[in-house]
């Protein structure tokens, strides 16, 4: 029972992934309204995105931008802080992985543009059938 | 300058899609002329990199922005990505042209709007099927996901309804994808195909490498629509305008299975798919369900478009099946099933498109008495109808023949009767759509069948011929010329590139 615990605790980042995952899907299969559905459509990717941005963390690492310690003033103090800052530059255990977030910047667009044409393709559907709830819509098809 | 053909290819239809957009307020006819402008230029360059690809025996490669293998973005054109990129441009370009008269019909003053997306569509599948990066290739697919929804959702009055569903389930399957993709990444740590490929065989028991390729492979089948997530497919073809189902019906799922193909076989390596993982029984078992129930729906269907869309639900599962058969010949056959049946498709949603045109119903019965009315039409349709079926002379019958070989040589007989009886049904489907077309009298529809409204035309004695107009019968008839062409040329396509296209450990 403590093992699991640990196993959940360590990897609490894909537990927290595939929870909100299933969430998304679970509205987008069950849901009855066309509105809820696309908000679980939004869940379920945002949870793929939350994934990727976990994925490029590290313990003990910060935000992966270099100071340029080579300013013209510093630049006189001598050989040591340039090959520390060397040693910085090259040591990556120190940075997380900010490839990961950058790709989520492209499906974070990817996800915005399906939203909107997800609503635009919900409002063209409730203008043809003046409402957004599939049970009413799937009547309507039958009896007309 | 034919260095630069992988860039271009791509480049000109997406800076053209944006020029199209705009260039309808200037002038009515720019936006069509634009695109079919950009569209043949693609077509030309697919031809001449699969030129320089055959001659040179190498692949080409070309770094984005000039940075270099797994850091920056390449695109590779080997001999299968050359291949399908000539069939992607050619069958947009046709399609295009064919449906002009139903695009200013259908869209009017939207058309600028339309020949965009229709560019956009067309550019994104030739940089899923050119790109040599993972993340890259989710990027393209989405794109091409995107203007296709927008594309179905111009049909008719259900057509919104139904291309919502597929954007649920083509959201879900894009995005298994791009997951399956973050679990390659920390596999690997990159997200270059051919470094991918390197890496992986080292560390075949990796069960992260495992959960990558199911959850790949999983998204994958959501977007080419195999048995038990193909529900959207047959919906949303059927309710979009003529110009839609003719670009999107014999592209999507060919362009999805080379993916398929292409994430296989370069990025898992063979050995990988076909060696180490047991997987390959149960995905054929999966694409026999497929045939059999495509095959059977299309028989209870009375609508043309929709008895199309559940023919190319069976196709999926002929490519599927045989590309898991894991031989050389069921291989050959699904990659050479790729490019007959785009072109097949093509031809037969052309027709369809032609039928709905002069006859204005989408039902089996408005074909009434057509063979006398349309006698080239009809030619063409019965070539095509014949080439799904299999008959030897049209292409359907060689890739069905390498398909069926295949499938014997992998001892798995369930496959080859799966094939035979889809054949059967699709025999009978068609003759009977002939029968109709050719012994029940003709009766007045109310699409744009000529001049004779409101005349007496009840003597069917004699038939004035009223073809097709001819910009819309030329294409169609390349089409349809095509599948003869590429029938008696199946054995070159297959020594000159295919063979190429398969890696060597496949035996």
């Amino acid at each position: 029972m403590e093992s699991i615990f640990a196993l959940v605790l360590a990897k609490a980042n894909y537990v927290a992934y595939i929870i909100l995952m299933m969430v998304g899907l679970y509205a987008m299969i069950v849901k009855n309204n066309l509105i809820k559905k696309i908000v679980g459509m939004t869940i379920f990717q945002t949870a793929v995105i939350l994934f990727y941005v976990s994925i490029g963390c590290k313990r003990g690492a910060t935000i992966p931008i270099l100071e340029h310690h080579a300013s013209p003033e510093t630049a006189a103090h001598g050989a040591e802080k340039i090959v520390a800052h060397a040693m910085d530059a090259v040591n990556v255990t120190h940075y997380i992985n900010p490839l990961p977030h950058v790709l989520m910047l492209t499906a974070i667009v990817v996800g915005v543009a399906t939203l909107g044409v997800a609503l635009a393709l919900a409002i063209k559907v409730y203008n043809t059938y003046g409402t957004v709830e599939e049970d009413e819509i799937n009547q309507q098809l039958r009896s007309g | 300058m034919t260095r630069h053909l992988p860039a271009l290819i791509i480049v000109i239809p997406l800076l053209a899609a944006l020029v199209t957009a705009g260039s309808g307020w200037i002038n009515q006819k720019a936006p069509f002329r634009i695109a079919v402008a950009a569209l043949l230029f693609s077509f030309i360059c697919a031809v001449l990199m699969l030129i320089q690809v055959i001659t040179t025996g190498i692949a080409m490669e070309y770094r984005m922005a000039g940075w270099a293998g797994p850091m920056g973005i390449v695109y590779i054109i080997d001999h299968l990505s050359a291949l399908v990129l000539v069939i992607i441009t050619a069958v947009s370009t046709l399609n295009l042209v064919a449906q002009k008269k139903n695009i200013i019909s259908e869209f009017k003053d939207k058309a600028g709007a339309f020949n965009a997306l229709y560019v956009l569509f067309t550019a994104g599948l030739i940089g899923m099927t050119a790109t040599g990066d993972a993340f890259n290739l989710y990027v393209l697919l989405e794109i091409v996901s995107l203007s296709g929804y927008a594309l179905i959702g111009l049909g008719n009055n259900r057509a919104p309804l139904a291309t919502l569903n597929y954007l649920f389930l083509g959201t879900i399957g894009a995005t298994f994808y791009l997951l399956g993709v973050g679990y390659l990444y920390i596999a690997t740590g990159t997200l270059n195909m051919a470094e991918l490929a390197t890496i992986i065989p080292q560390n075949m028991g990796s069960g992260v490498i495992l959960f990558a390729f199911i959850i790949c492979l999983t998204g994958l089948f959501v977007k080419m629509a195999l048995f038990p997530v193909h529900g959207w497919l047959p919906e949303a073809y059927s309710q979009s305008t003529s110009v839609s189902a003719g670009l999107i019906a014999p592209l999507t799922t060919k362009v999805t299975v080379y993916i398929m193909v292409r994430i296989c076989m370069t990025v898992f390596t063979p050995e990988y798919t076909f060696g180490h993982l047991d997987v390959s029984g149960f995905i054929v078992l999966l694409a026999i369900v497929t045939i059999v129930f495509g095959s059977l729906s299309a028989l209870a269907q009375k609508n043309v478009k929709k008895m199309l869309s559940y023919i190319i639900i069976a196709e999926v599962g002929y490519m599927v099946g045989g590309f898991f058969l894991g031989n050389r010949l069921g291989i050959s056959g699904a990659i050479l099933h790729i490019v007959n049946d785009a072109a097949m498709t093509l031809a037969l949603f052309l027709a369809a498109g032609i039928f709905i045109w002069k006859t204005g119903g989408e039902s089996r019965s408005d074909l009434k008495g057509l063979f006398a009315k349309m006698p080239f039409t009809m030619a063409g349709f019965v070539l095509a109808a014949l080439s799904v079926v299999g008959v030897p002379p049209t292409c359907g019958f060689f890739s069905k023949w390498y398909l069926i070989s295949g499938g014997i040589q992998a001892g798995n007989y369930l496959f080859v009767a799966a094939l035979i009886f889809s054949s059967l049904v699709n025999a009978v489907l068609f003759f009977r759509l002939f029968e109709i077309a050719y012994f029940e009298p003709f009766t007045e529809g109310h699409g744009h069948g000529g001049g004779s409204h409101g005349n007496s035309h009840h003597y069917t004695g004699v038939l004035a011929i009223k073809e097709a107009p001819l910009d819309m019968l030329v294409p169609f008839l390349i089409a349809s010329m095509t599948l003869i062409v590429l029938g008696l040329y199946s054995g070159t396509i297959v020594t000159n590139i295919i063979q190429f296209a398969i890696p060597t450990g496949v035996i």
